[in-house]
């Protein structure tokens, strides 16, 4: 029987090459490329469960703009491994944004984008671009309200693009607003062109790691210089190179095993994003906000001055892009080693505490108003009656808590008016509140006689003083119930 | 591992001049049919997904309701479908717009989009304000801008008032936002 096998195995190899397509694998690269260099072949294994996942769920998803929804739906709570599918196709992008970032740090650390792997890297920029467009039309194929909305905000920024924004705009939108078209250009997008498109530059950029060598990792002191460093290259590989299958390869496999089981568990036990209202642009009560791979430009976007709002819009993108692109055109030679490049470890550091603490930012949006604040509680207000306690309800009804804390409740895209009193005078209120400032109505033609100053008198008791007294006051009345007791 | 697959071909130094003419001629033909075939394949295609920038949409009214269905000085969000929608639009033929009665018979319809940004502003009936809930822009009542940051006031559709009925332009999102 083996035999047997052996002899149809042989058959076949000859009529189809497989051992010869399956060649490169075994390609001699330098035997110190380790765990270092795991994170392109795990970015690849996630894009795999993102194909093989993106067309399961293909199987039941129809992209028209009056199902997608109730598809969804379907998907997530009727159909068989449904939400599991969901979940890993949703984890499977975010890990493959992860992965591609960290081998995108990796190469950029290790100067492996030098000379002669310059075209590599530019493949790979692409690629990191591909990714996060996928991520971006694949966040509205999770057609709810969510993702409406989504689409009218990014057909709002392509808007600014200088003469051809409004084409642009419409192109988005399929039309002149949302609708039957919408979805499935992006459907369309997001399932032929920008897969394709990734399938050409990962065919394309693992040929060129297979042409130009794995790169060895850096050694201090050791520059590249192009004229001599593929005789350098050849001759390390001749000395101490290692077949990439298997020796090298299984920390590889390893490593993908892993991003596997966390995907799969976190499909599992997290579950897929839950679908928000349905996306009918009638429903006014929504929150449009990207997946948390954007969330950081969501916050570039929010915290930069309004005035250069457009450009950084604009202009950051392809700033960045073009930067990531020819990095290795003016920087192709010399040190690799990162610790004979601080300006690259600065960089790289500076990137990612940038990215963090923006992403942290549009997590939080504190920019944004607090729709849900509800009415300050007796306690904070500590009166029942009277002109305090109506200021308090008109503080709560007139938006002020949807921007203002209060003792920690209310929004926060204001200042915190906790301890307001001790910072302005009566009349220093009254003018504010009538007026309004850089980022606060002018309530004075809104507000009836009587509302200014029960706000007025409410806003006075927020001092320093009387919240001390007050506490002092619950102190001592909790230790004679204690001491009764 | 440097060298290219293929070689580059040369010419064998036995060929003629007359046979080196005729091997540019094929390869200059070759070329100019795949752009034909290009061209054939690709003009169309473009032309198919680009369609939508081209597609004139006609101005209509429709019918948003009866004077009486709305208090003078009260500002209520109405839903409004696009009469021009494709057939499998399902909901997303509708859009939502905010209606204010001024007086007896001034209407004014903002459209829902802030104008920063495009996110969907939410009426504050008590504050008589507008607000977003993306990066938390303020108009006023009339639409004009009252803090945050968007550069101009809510849009408003044309609102009239015929045969005992409030009409509204045809809603489209406004692309309102420029550099």
């Amino acid at each position: 029987m083996i035999k047997l096998l052996k002899t149809v195995w042989r058959w076949l190899d000859d009529r189809l090459g497989i051992s010869v397509l399956l060649s490169p694998a075994k390609h001699i690269a330098p035997q110190d490329a380790k765990w270092w260099y795991v994170f392109g072949s795990a970015t690849l294994v996630a894009f795999i469960v993102q194909v093989a996942s993106g067309v399961a769920l293909a199987f039941s998803y129809i992209s028209s703009s009056s199902q997608a929804y109730e598809t969804l739906l379907f998907i997530t709570n009727n159909a068989p491994f449904g939400s599991f599918l969901r979940g890993l196709h949703y984890y499977g992008a975010s890990a493959m944004v992860l992965m591609i970032g960290a081998h995108m740090a990796q190469t950029f650390l290790f100067g492996a984008y030098k000379f002669p792997r310059e075209m590599t890297w530019t493949t790979g920029i692409c690629l990191l671009g591909f990714t996060l467009a996928m991520g971006f039309t694949g966040q509205l194929l999770r057609w709810d309200s969510t993702a409406a909305w989504s689409v009218v905000v990014a057909a709002e920024q392509a808007g600014r693009i200088p003469i051809i924004g409004d084409w642009v705009a419409r192109f988005i939108l399929g039309g002149n607003t949302i609708g039957g078209a919408t979805l499935s250009r992006f459907f369309a997008i997001h399932v032929f062109v920008l897969p394709g498109m990734m399938f050409a530059f990962i065919g394309l950029h693992l040929w060129l790691v297979f042409r130009h060598g794995i790169s060895e990792p850096p050694v201090a002191g050791k520059p590249v210089n192009p004229a001599t460093y593929r005789a350098e290259y050849e001759e390390l590989l001749k000395k101490s190179g290692k077949p990439f299958w298997p020796d090298l390869a299984w920390r590889d496999v390893v490593v993908s095993t892993l991003l596997i089981i966390a995907i799969a568990l976190a499909a599992f036990f997290v579950g897929p994003p839950v679908l928000d209202k349905p996306p009918d642009p009638s429903i006014l009560a929504a929150d449009p906000r990207p997946d948390w791979y954007l969330l950081w430009y969501f916050g570039l976007l929010s915290l930069i001055p309004e005035r250069i709002e457009g450009y950084v819009m604009i202009g950051f993108p392809i700033l960045i892009g073009l930067f990531l692109l020819f990095v290795p055109i003016w920087n192709h030679k010399g040190e690799r080693a990162a610790s004979r490049r601080p300006w690259a470890i600065a960089m790289a550091f500076l990137s990612v505490i940038m990215i963090g603490a923006l992403w942290w930012e549009g997590q939080h949006s504190p920019w944004s108003p607090n729709f849900e604040a509800q009415p300050l509680s007796g306690k904070v207000v500590r009166a029942t009656t009277g002109p305090v306690f109506t200021g308090a309800q008109l503080f709560h009804d007139k938006g002020c808590l949807n921007c203002h804390l209060v003792e920690g409740f209310g929004g926060r895209r204001g200042p915190d008016l906790t301890y307001i009193a001790d910072e302005l005078t009566h009349d220093n209120l009254v003018i504010r509140i009538v007026n309004g400032g850089t980022n606060m109505p002018a309530y004075g033609p809104s507000l009836k006689p009587g509302e200014l100053d029960a706000l007025v008198a409410f806003l006075e008791t927020r001092k320093h003083s009387l919240r001390r007294q007050e506490q002092q006051t619950e102190t001592a009345s909790s230790s004679m119930a204690a001491t009764n007791e | 591992m440097n060298t290219s697959l293929v070689e580059s071909s040369s010419v064998p130094p036995t060929e003629t001049p007359q046979e080196i003419s005729r091997r540019r001629f094929f390869e200059k033909l070759s070329i100019a049919l795949v752009g034909l075939c290009t061209a054939i394949i690709g003009l169309p295609l473009v032309g198919f997904i680009v369609a939508p920038f081209f597609r004139k949409v006609p101005e209509k009214w429709v019918t948003i309701g009866k004077p009486d269905d709305f208090q003078i000085g009260k500002t209520v969000a109405i839903t409004v479908t696009d009469p021009s929608s494709l057939p499998w639009a399902g909901v997303t033929a509708k859009s939502g717009v905010w209606l204010r009665r001024v007086s007896e018979d001034s209407f004014i319809a903002f459209s829902a989009n802030c104008t920063h940004l495009g996110c969907p502003v939410r009426w504050l009936p008590d504050a008589e304000l507008f607000m977003c809930p993306c990066h938390g822009g303020v108009y006023y009542s009339d639409g004009k801008v009252a803090a945050g940051p968007p550069p101009l006031p809510l849009f408003r559709y044309d609102v009239q008032v015929a045969n005992g009925e409030v009409q509204m332009k045809q809603a489209i999102v406004p692309i309102s936002t420029t550099l």
